[in-house]
């Protein structure tokens, strides 16, 4: 590492935790009261599950509609583990959240091994079509509560939590695209013939991708489960994976700032809008339409902001040799 | 022992036989040329060397080793990589990935030490970065290296594609139809790019091309293809006077 | 109720399925959408129906044609505005697939003001009572579903096969840049296929109004859902296909209800859907395409 990029990675880590001391300052000064940290939690919750759905739809360039599915399993794995696991309250909720994570990325192997033999849309609507089984199977299930839903599951989320684990999930698959498996599922994406000619063994680097998207939203269902108390079957369908899906390809597929862009934006202006609740979705869809009508690729297409390009401006230097190291690509913060 | 062998290659797609006892053999550093009519089979030929299709009959040896029944990606890291006919590159990734991509396999370090930026991957990230800056200078790309793909010329984007098959590097490389849709002065530079990388990389190419100035002045052998059948072979002065082959080319029988 | 009674049903289900399903399949034939939308089309017929029965006090088949009108003509004037700049424009897929999200969102909040979120109740429509034949027991809904949606896909057939802007449609979903070159207005084939979608969408709305009479704003959701189903489930793009798939979907759902429990019905459909897909990608009479190198 050279110095440049030893600078970059301490202003990315600065402007995290100025972000988190900002936050956590004032809800200690009672400036943000209960229900505006539950929006910020939804908010990291929904950055979670966006950018982990880019990565199989934007950066592997799979269509996905059951990611909801994914996070339902996360959700009812991690709350079952922290009601009936009887660990002392301190680390019970970790080991929780990675038990959901796992048994979600359990299911995404399980599924990606026969879905992922199907390409296009043909692969969205089989997801799809797991994503609905899985929900009924959760109402039909005694242990999981039922249609009656869970309850009763310990309020172990806080700020600090999702914080912590949106920045890690971001940073993380924001790494991984910058490695050579990155760059192979992107291949996959770009075209598949030409990718296995290129030495890339799609079929492992399909389902590598999937199974860390499942990963990421069974973590971000472990928290949802922590954070509301209560599961209900029904919060997990299709319409909730269209919702995750609509950020990703607002924000722009393949570019990890779009989606924390927009679930951060698509989280907030519906409660900002609640007293125009009645023409609120209504607003919704025409913005939507009329942005895939005039920005198809999304509003930040596959653009990524980068600190290492911002300083290369600002000093007005060297040229584009060094500020776009290919190794590092563009970093950049949560 | 020839590098890469097939004998009585044949296919059929339901009823139909798109080729029937095809033998050829390529030797170390030759290049060899495929060529014949429209519809004769030459692109078959060639998925069937990186076994995108499975042949219904005959073998195909690399180094005396069958490769049939291998996937097409375990068939690159074998060592045969190829070019397509209707350019397909990664279209919206840098010139620079593009050959990466290709390196993907040789290189070691997991995704694990990729996200935590271990050691081995800088070193590994910085060697092949290297070596394909290199490989993209053989063909004048490096200054190219950020563009995306698809904003190069057409000419380039062939040239790309070429660069891409180096980087896996093969024993055998496919081309199919490089000069296609290039003037002549680019056609030239082509030839000379294609004994070059012959020399410096010591690889044997086996191309299809229509350009018969291009495929007379730089292969050793030819084989010509018509309707899925081998109807004659040799040097490139027997090709041309082959009454066979002059009837396949004007239609005649 | 006895089996046969169950699989009659299950038909006159299916039939609703099966003409939502035409539309999914022949929309997907020429510009490959997802059309997400399209089952919120029953929702507008449905209301159509509605609206022209109660408020304005039409005769029944005044107020089948209006509301079957009415969606042709809402049908194509979706493709005009939401779609045709992105079908022109050849942009990426998935953003033609979230604008028709975005139309159904638009759709279901749209009715949601105008008529409020509890249902509305249609007057009985053709209620010839149950049908009896010996020891079976059948409602004349299910019946007249099944005879209508048959008519249909006859109707149709003749259409896409023999007319000239049925050939039109299939020039245009073969090779739409080649059916231009044969003077072939293509914007024009896509508008008649939405519109005649739609149409066929309103006759499932008004099938469905006579055998379920309580509609809401939300009910095009699931109806679509499983009519796209339905539609892949026979192949997309096939017209047969989709009859077959509507009828295999609405059976195995009549079927899960009488024998299993309601509440896995959903579970089955897409069981059934998945089952498919894995065995025969292209469903059940679809062509299989496989990507030339």
């Amino acid at each position: 590492m050279n110095r440049k990029k030893v600078a970059v990675y301490g202003v990315i880590l600065a402007l995290i935790v100025a972000i988190y001391a900002l936050v956590t300052g004032l809800s200690n000064a009672g400036v943000l009261n209960s229900y505006y940290s539950g929006i910020l939690i939804m908010v990291c919750i929904n950055i979670i599950l966006a950018t982990s759905l880019n990565l199989s739809t934007g950066f592997l360039g799979q269509l996905i509609l059951g990611h909801a599915g994914f996070m339902s399993v996360g959700a009812y794995a991690a709350a079952l583990f922290t009601l009936r696991a009887g660990l002392p309250d301190s680390i019970d909720f970790p080991i929780a959240l990675l038990v959901g994570g796992l048994t979600a990325a359990l299911f995404g192997l399980l599924i990606g091994i026969p879905a992922l033999r199907l390409k296009g849309d043909y692969l969205a609507i089989i997801t799809l079509g797991f994503g609905e089984i899985i929900r009924v199977i959760i109402i039909n299930l005694d242990f999981t509560g039922g249609a009656r839903g869970l309850r009763g599951i310990p309020r172990e989320t806080n700020f600090s939590w999702v914080y912590l684990l949106a920045v890690l999930t971001v940073a993380i698959i924001f790494a991984f695209i910058h490695t050579r498996h990155g760059r192979a599922v992107i291949s996959i994406r770009e075209d598949e013939i030409a990718a296995e000619a290129s030495g890339v063994n799609t079929t492992y680097y399909k389902l590598l991708a999937f199974i860390m998207s499942a990963f990421f939203a069974g973590i971000a269902g472990g928290l949802y489960a922590h954070h509301i108390g209560i599961l209900n079957p029904s919060k997990f369908d299709f319409n909730y994976s269209v919702e995750i899906l609509v950020m990703v390809v607002l924000g722009g597929m393949g570019s990890i700032t779009g989606s924390v862009i927009a679930a951060t934006v698509l989280t907030i202006l519906p409660e900002a809008l609640r007293d125009f609740s009645s023409y609120r979705m209504l607003a919704y869809s025409v913005v939507l339409i009329c942005v895939m009508l005039f920005r198809p690729s999304g509003l930040l297409g596959q653009y990524e902001f980068s600190l290492t390009r911002l300083f290369g401006k600002l000093s007005g230097s060297k040229g584009n040799k060094t500020t776009k190291n290919p190794a590092s690509g563009g970093e950049k913060g949560a | 022992m020839p590098l890469l062998e097939a004998k009585h290659l044949g296919i059929a797609f339901g009823g139909l036989r798109a080729l029937e006892d095809v033998n050829f053999q390529l030797e170390e550093n030759q290049i060899m040329g495929l060529i014949g009519p429209n519809g004769a089979g030459k692109t078959t030929v060639f998925n069937l060397l990186t076994q995108v299709y499975q042949p219904t009959e005959g073998t195909i040896e690399l180094e005396g080793k069958s490769i049939i029944g291998k996937k097409t990606y375990d068939v690159t890291r074998g060592g045969i990589a190829r070019t397509f006919q209707n350019i397909r590159l990664f279209k919206d990734i840098s010139v620079l990935d593009n050959v990466r991509i290709a390196m993907n396999y040789q290189m070691k370090y997991s995704a694990l030490a990729g996200i935590l930026r271990l050691p081995s991957y800088w070193k590994e990230e910085r060697a092949m970065t290297e070596r394909a800056m290199d490989l993209l200078s053989v063909f004048n790309l490096q200054e190219h290296a950020e563009s995306k793909a698809k904003n190069l010329p057409y000419g380039q984007q062939r040239k790309l594609e070429i660069a891409r098959a180096l980087a896996a590097s093969p024993k055998v490389l496919l081309l199919d139809e490089p000069a296609a849709g290039m003037n002549p002065t680019e056609t030239r530079e082509l030839m000379e790019s294609i004994q070059l990388i012959r020399d410096r990389f010591s690889i044997s190419i086996l191309l299809i091309e229509h350009d018969m100035s291009f495929v007379m002045g730089i292969c050793q052998h030819l084989v010509v293809l018509d309707y899925g059948r081998i109807i004659a072979e040799g040097s490139a002065e027997e090709i041309r006077t082959n009454p066979k082959v002059i009837a396949a080319y004007l239609g005649g029988e | 109720m006895g089996f046969i009674s169950q699989v009659i049903n299950g038909l006159g289900l299916g039939s609703i399925y099966a003409l939502v399903a035409l539309g999914y399949s022949m929309v997907y034939g020429i510009v490959q959408l997802i059309n997400f939308a399209h089952g919120d089309i029953i929702m507008v017929g449905a209301y159509a129906m509605f609206l022209l029965l109660t408020v304005a006090g039409a005769p029944l088949w005044a107020a089948v044609l209006g509301s079957i009108l009415f969606c042709v003509v809402a049908g194509v004037f979706i493709e005009r505005v939401a779609y045709r700049r992105l079908i022109n424009m050849k942009a990426p897929r998935i953003s033609l697939l979230i604008t028709a999200i975005g139309v159904s969102i638009f759709l279901q909040n749209l009715s949601q003001l105008l008529f409020t979120s509890s249902g509305k109740t249609i007057p009985s429509m053709f209620d010839l009572g149950t049908l009896e034949a010996g020891s079976l027991q059948v409602p004349s809904g299910s019946i007249i579903n099944i005879l209508t949606s048959v008519a249909m896909m006859v109707g149709l057939s003749f259409l896409v096969n023999k007319t000239k802007i049925g050939k039109a449609m299939r020039a245009t979903s073969e090779d739409a840049a080649a059916a231009r070159l044969m003077g072939i207005n293509t914007n024009h084939s896509i508008a008649f296929t939405f519109g005649l979608g739609s149409g066929l969408a309103a006759v499932g709305a008004v099938l469905y109004c006579n055998t379920y009479p309580m509609i809401t704003p939300y009910m095009g959701g699931l109806l679509g859902l499983k009519a796209f189903v339905a539609a892949v489930l026979g192949g997309i793009g096939s017209i047969p296909g989709a009859m077959l798939g509507g009828y295999v979907l609405g059976v195995a759902e009549s079927l899960t209800k009488g024998y299993i429990s309601s509440s896995f019905t959903d579970a089955v459909v897409f069981g059934i859907l998945i089952l498919v897909l894995l065995i025969r990608p292209a469903g059940l009479l679809g062509r299989n395409v496989s990507e030339k190198v």
